[in-house]
């Protein structure tokens, strides 16, 4: 991997480049959900707005998903948003890099933030802490460049030819190989390790708090877990 | 049969709502210096979401009907285990369905 990136324009190729695994785990989600849309009586037109505006796959499901169960329009907003919160934590930790940018340049990173621009950006920040604003800017938009054009063309053919993945195929496995494959490389300390376990731990445990409150809970408690055993495992060390 | 104004309704009002909260932090806090502990804590933001999301997942799989199942939790670790050692999310991918699909062929 290049350690030093010479120009604004290898950045955006390099993030571009250094998402393209993640096209193996989009595309059949891309194709599940324009399947699914069609499936839920969306038309064409309005399964493909629906993709290009909100570019959340877990919540465009659930959506469908209460949509297909008559709830009321209130609720079906309230828990497809919530499943996008965690957002908001990507959000926060995006700003101290990319908080500089200008506000119309901030509008764009906002809409560009998928899990896959969010974690490999976010990876390639905690390597190389020397990349310049518009780099880590750059490196961003090719990453999410790199899925959001197949994300587009998968939905549509999944709403055009409809659900024909046989199950053998096993392609419900996609999500989660596509957050272990982005988490994995993120693992660069033992806080790292602790929190991840911590976050599945709790998860688990928080599983029937409604509306994907659990995951927030069990993030929260995870990122303080670390952030104390960081803040432990340096004072031992300054001690020692 | 959908009622065209209840899907326009939630097709806005989703995409509207994600973006704000997309833009939160981003929009907000800006340039500013956060202090040093929120530093710390917006550090492990990565690790302390995304293998939440899928443990449910890996517990529960929606395919077998909610029952643990050998292939997928092995799959898990294989990807998981290659990831941190290669460092790369692409050997964790190949990793993964690798795993899962030879156990599904051996009809373990």
């Amino acid at each position: 991997m290049a350690k030093n990136i010479t120009s604004n324009k290898s950045a955006f190729w390099l993030g571009y480049r250094d998402t393209l695994p993640f096209w193996l785990v989009v595309g059949p989600f891309g194709l599940l959900f324009g399947a699914v849309a069609t499936e839920a009586g969306l038309n064409l037109f309005e399964a493909m707005v629906m993709t290009t505006l909100v570019v959340a796959g877990a919540s465009q499901f659930t959506a469908l998903t209460l949509m297909g169960e008559n709830a009321p329009v209130f609720i079906i907003l309230l828990t497809a948003l919530a499943v996008n919160l965690r957002m908001a934590m990507y959000s926060a930790a995006l700003a101290p890099h990319l908080g500089r940018e200008p506000l119309g340049m901030r509008v764009l990173y906002a809409y560009f933030m998928v899990d896959q621009s969010f974690g490999v950006a976010i990876n390639k920040y905690e390597e190389n802490p020397d990349m310049t604003p518009r780099q880590k800017g750059l490196y961003y938009a090719g990453s999410f460049m790199s899925v959001f054009p197949l994300w587009l063309i998968t939905s549509l053919l999944g709403a055009l030819v409809g659900a024909q993945i046989p199950p053998e195929y096993a392609l419900d496995f996609a999500l989660p190989i596509c957050f272990i494959a982005l988490s994995a490389p993120l693992m660069r300390s033992l806080p790292h390790f602790v929190a991840a376990i911590v976050s599945m731990l709790g998860t688990v445990l928080f599983v029937n708090i409604p509306y994907s409150l659990g995951l927030l809970l069990a993030a929260f408690i995870a990122m303080m877990v670390a952030a104390q055993l960081e803040l432990w495992l340096k004072r031992r060390q300054a001690n020692g | 049969m959908v009622d065209p104004m209840k899907l326009w309704v939630i097709i806005f009002g989703l995409g509207i709502g994600t973006f704000i909260i997309r833009f939160s932090f981003l929009g907000l806090i800006g340039g500013r210096e956060l202090p040093e502990w929120a530093m710390r804590h917006l550090n492990y933001v990565g690790v302390a979401v995304m293998p939440g999301l899928i443990a449910p997942m890996l517990v529960w799989p929606e395919a077998t009907g909610g029952a643990l199942d050998a292939p997928r939790l092995l799959a898990a670790l294989a990807a998981f285990s290659v990831g941190i050692w290669r460092r790369s999310a692409l050997w964790a991918v190949i990793a993964g369905f690798g795993v899962l699909y030879a156990m599904i062929f051996l009809g373990l």
